[in-house]
């Protein structure tokens, strides 16, 4: 409980707009405590930054309990940082050592351009999820909840794929930039229930058109993107997407 | 006296008999009437995919970079439905009963009977959605109990089911931006409400992005934007929860109802230093098993674990012995509040207190010994078998406490300290969920309608879930019935161009103060005050002094802040200034609003009205009401009451000793 402070150096990515070159800038922060959190350290650079007249450091953030999937930030070269199944707002500061210098960069991908500083836009994942990443049931359609037993084994499947927070962090983690990760979990969690059935096949192709047309790149396999998810979304999500969408093609035909 | 417009009838009937007699927009109407959603969360989402699904034009708009992010995806617990599907006597009567009482007999009948009747359907439609609702092993939907009630009607997704409901609504949200009925506006932020001949008429939204102003008409304003609980600056909420909309509607005529109705949540992880940003709730399901202590000396240097039996005061246990660590959520947080004010708090802050599962593991070890019919075991065993178990039960849990403090509580009790939670006060609303302002409306935690002074686990879902999917279409249908008559009016009306031109110059004022301090230390300052002074406990003395300290605080405000970087830009700084501005009138508000209501409910306890044993001591003779205050001007508000009536529920005393 006893608390160490220390001293760090961060070496930030700094860009004021899309259409402005970045470059790094280098920050001291003191006295930072190894019981604060990796976005509280940075609360105290902006805060610093602002009584001394500058001009803060901009990066996502809301929950700040690893749910809601704002905050991003590559720390240290990994997404997230370098704990695992974990958001950077729950990364807290006795990961790293006195005297530490810690490189911060935002997400990097060309379907995510960067807004400003470490703050880039994710509308893709919106748009992908308007392809199709839903149930057509109006309000109101609803049969009784219980009509409809589902095997324990699938809904426990099809929850885990749903705990996505649509971070993005598959995608940063990715050398090809691909969003397989994020698309995948979708199409599992929709495909494993059986109100998902009548639309199956019509989802997983216009998903996957939409994230083409978005230019997230292919999937090669490498696995990054497992390694680094919070919430730990499996890969074999991408081998189910791969069969639902040979099996729809060749369906389509 | 305010006219809730509550449907005559018997309370069984109200509903039914408005739905069946309201007014309807005939399809080819319905594509001409605009209808404007302000937040994304479970109401405004569900809102805007249900209108959106009946053929209205929506708009809506949400802070967050995507629909996705609003923290309705927080709740852990659960979400209440009247089913009955356990066969254990739950009813749509229990519920609302459950809920009255709950709420300290302050919630309004009509509504919480309403919220009973559409909870079931709430269910079918997420299920219907594709929400991975927790299953049994026959394949059908799992339940599980939650404080204040005795039946099991709440239904879960593990410990994350606020973010699987949002992101079924989302997903419905996304279908209807697809199909073209619903544009979502992003990383917007609604600054002022736009008002034609008394009526709601459309809003003025800056982009986050560009730092532009833009003028949006609606022939109706759904504000869905959540609490104010980060009135208090440490809350369990996100960090860009705000009231700025809700404070906006208020200073536009809206009247706000029982600010001071706030929920402290009992177990949340404590406060570890100044730099602390926010706090994180731990689930109300770990009191089932945990026990809460903290050492009798005032003064005690040895580590928990080293503490014996006889030197522990389960404080809980020992003052409620009938509910023991189960009590409702604002008793348990007085009991913890009282120890550590009297000097008997734990860890270095010393606002701590024990939640320890030693007890439990040893239980449930000896549990799975005999269930597993093994003989000749040793202590260690019996523990490890037991940890095994706490570990299926809250596994989760656990963890999140590990990553935050470091400590394993599965070897050391947990310090646990209330935090502010919920806000049960809001926008007054009437029966059809229309504010004071003809045409603009508020659902969810926005308004103040169901809770009364405290609300119960696993409720604040179904609410949101109520309005914005089986409610609010109705209602809202039933004034636009009378609106297809009016064309849109376009946004160079006179109206939009000054409320445009006001919220500008309220920027430029804001950013040309040029001052020393940032937004985020005034949000700090205030937050003490009010913690302080309008928290758990709150007494004549310091509520006066509140005032004049947040006046104060005001005043310094619009004269020393500093806002970075400039308007027409992306500026987190300058957002957290504008909803920070907000929060400090508020602040002021909700002190004034404790201050005149003389008696103690639920989680609004004043000192001077406690039984002799420290309990919460109501007025029903003087307070039946809900105070709903109507802004007059600078430090200026006039109460209006509605009067509680009681028809069906008989008030009594909350007692759990």
């Amino acid at each position: 409980m006893s608390q160490n402070t220390m001293n760090l150096k961060v070496k930030v990515w700094r860009q004021r707009n899309a259409n402005t070159a970045g470059a790094f800038v280098t920050y001291d922060v003191a006295g930072i405590s190894d019981e604060m959190s990796f976005l509280e350290m940075l609360d105290i650079l902006n805060e610093k930054l602002i009584t001394e007249g500058g001009d803060p450091v901009a990066f996502d953030h809301d929950c700040r309990e690893g749910i809601c999937g704002m905050c991003s930030l590559y720390i240290n070269g990994k997404p997230h940082g370098p704990w695992q199944a974990n958001t950077t707002c729950q990364l807290h500061m006795r990961a790293f050592k006195d005297g530490e210098t810690i490189v911060i960069e935002p997400w990097r991908a060309n379907s995510f351009p960067i807004v400003k500083d470490l703050t880039v836009d994710r509308s893709a994942f919106d748009r992908i999820i308007q392809a199709g990443g839903y149930i057509s049931v109006n309000t109101g359609n609803a049969v009784d909840g219980n009509s409809l037993p589902i095997e324990k084994q699938n809904a426990d499947d099809a929850f885990a794929a749903a705990m996505c927070i649509g971070c993005g962090a598959c995608v940063a983690a990715c050398k090809n930039s691909s969003a397989m990760l994020f698309l995948s979990a979708k199409v599992s969690h929709l495909a494993l229930l059986p109100q998902g059935a009548p639309e199956r096949k019509s989802r997983v192709l216009n998903m996957v058109a939409q994230m083409d047309k978005e230019g997230f790149g292919s999937c090669t396999n490498t696995g990054a993107c497992e390694a680094t998810c919070p919430k730990e979304i499996s890969i074999a999500n991408i081998a189910r997407l791969n069969k639902e969408y040979l099996g729809a093609s060749l369906s389509a035909e | 006296m305010l006219d809730s417009k509550i449907p005559s009838g018997k309370l069984d009937d109200k509903w039914v008999d408005y739905k069946g007699h309201c007014k309807l927009v005939n399809p080819a109407n319905k594509r001409k009437m605009e209808v404007i959603i302000v937040g994304t969360g479970l109401a405004g989402a569900s809102a805007a995919a249900a209108m959106g699904e009946l053929g209205y034009k929506v708009k809506a708009f949400c802070f967050q970079d995507s629909p996705r992010r609003a923290h309705s995806i927080a709740a852990q617990g659960g979400i209440n439905a009247a089913k009955n599907y356990q066969n254990d006597g739950d009813s749509v009567f229990r519920l609302f009963y459950d809920t009255i009482k709950g709420g300290d007999y302050r919630a309004r009948e009509a509504n919480v009977h309403r919220l009973a009747e559409v909870s079931s359907n709430i269910i079918d439609q997420c299920v219907a959605q594709g929400v991975p609702f927790a299953r049994e092993y026959g394949g059908l939907l799992s339940n599980r109990s939650f404080g204040g009630t005795q039946v099991q009607r709440t239904f879960y997704a593990a410990g994350q089911t606020g973010q699987q409901l949002l992101i079924g609504a989302y997903q419905a949200l996304e279908r209807q931006v697809a199909l073209g009925n619903v544009t979502m506006h992003a990383r917007h932020e609604m600054l002022d409400i736009v008002k034609i001949d008394g009526k709601a008429k459309g809003i003025i939204a800056r982009n986050l992005i560009t730092g532009e102003l833009e003028k949006h008409f609606g022939h109706a304003v759904l504000i869905c934007s959540g609490g104010y609980g980060n009135v208090y600056y440490l809350s369990t909420n996100a960090m860009g929860s705000n009231v700025t909309a809700a404070w906006k509607a208020h200073k536009q005529g809206a009247y706000f109802a029982n600010p001071c109705f706030t929920q402290i949540h009992p177990t949340c992880i404590p406060v570890s230093g100044d730099h602390q940003s926010k706090l994180t709730l731990m689930s109300e399901s770990l009191r089932n098993d945990g026990r809460i202590w903290v050492p009798k000396n005032i003064g005690e240097t040895r580590k928990a674990n080293e503490i014996p039996e006889a030197d522990r005061d389960y404080f809980l246990e020992r003052r409620y012995p009938a509910f023991g660590n189960l009590v409702p959520r604002d008793v348990a947080s007085r009991a913890a509040k009282e120890r550590c004010d009297a000097g008997f708090g734990v860890g270095t802050s010393k606002q701590a207190v024990y939640l320890d599962y030693a007890a439990a593991i040893l239980r449930y070890g000896k549990i799975e010994v005999s269930k597993q019919g093994l003989s000749n075991v040793s202590a260690d065993q019996i523990i490890a078998l037991g940890k095994e178990v706490v570990k299926e039960k809250y596994g989760n849990l656990f963890e999140m406490y590990a990553k935050i403090t470091g400590e394993n509580p599965y070897e050391v009790p947990m310090r646990i300290y209330p935090a502010v939670h919920y806000t049960m006060g809001g926008l007054w609303v009437d029966y059809e969920l229309q504010t004071t302002v003809p045409g603009l409306y508020a659902l969810g935690e926005a308004n103040f309608s169901d809770h009364g002074a405290n609300r119960l686990g696993a409720s604040a879902l179904m609410q949101g879930l109520a309005d914005g999917y089986f409610v609010a279409p109705y209602t809202v249908g039933n004034n636009l019935a009378d609106e297809i008559y009016n064309a849109a009016i376009p946004t160079t009306h006179p109206a939009f161009e000054e409320a445009a031109k006001k919220v500008a110059d309220r920027i430029a004022s804001l950013k040309n103060i040029n001052g020393k301090q940032s937004a985020e230390s005034f949000h700090k300052r205030l937050g003490k005050i009010i913690w302080d002074k309008c928290g758990m406990a709150r007494n004549k003395e310091g509520l006066t002094q509140a005032i004049k300290e947040v006046q104060a605080l005001k005043k310094e405000f619009w004269s020393d802040l500093r806002i970075p970087g400039e308007i027409n830009e992306y500026n987190p700084e300058l957002d957290k200034a504008n909803r920070v501005a907000d929060f400090i009138e508020l602040g002021e508000l909700m002190c004034i609003d404790a201050l005149t209501r003389e008696e103690s409910c639920g989680g609004h306890f004043r000192e001077e009205y406690q039984t002799p044993e420290g309990e919460a001591l109501r007025d029903d003779e003087n307070f039946m009401f809900v105070s709903a205050w109507e802004n007059k001007g600078e430090h200026e508000w006039q109460l209006h009451k509605e009067e509680l009536k009681y028809d069906v529920i008989k008030p009594s005393q909350r007692n759990y000793k």
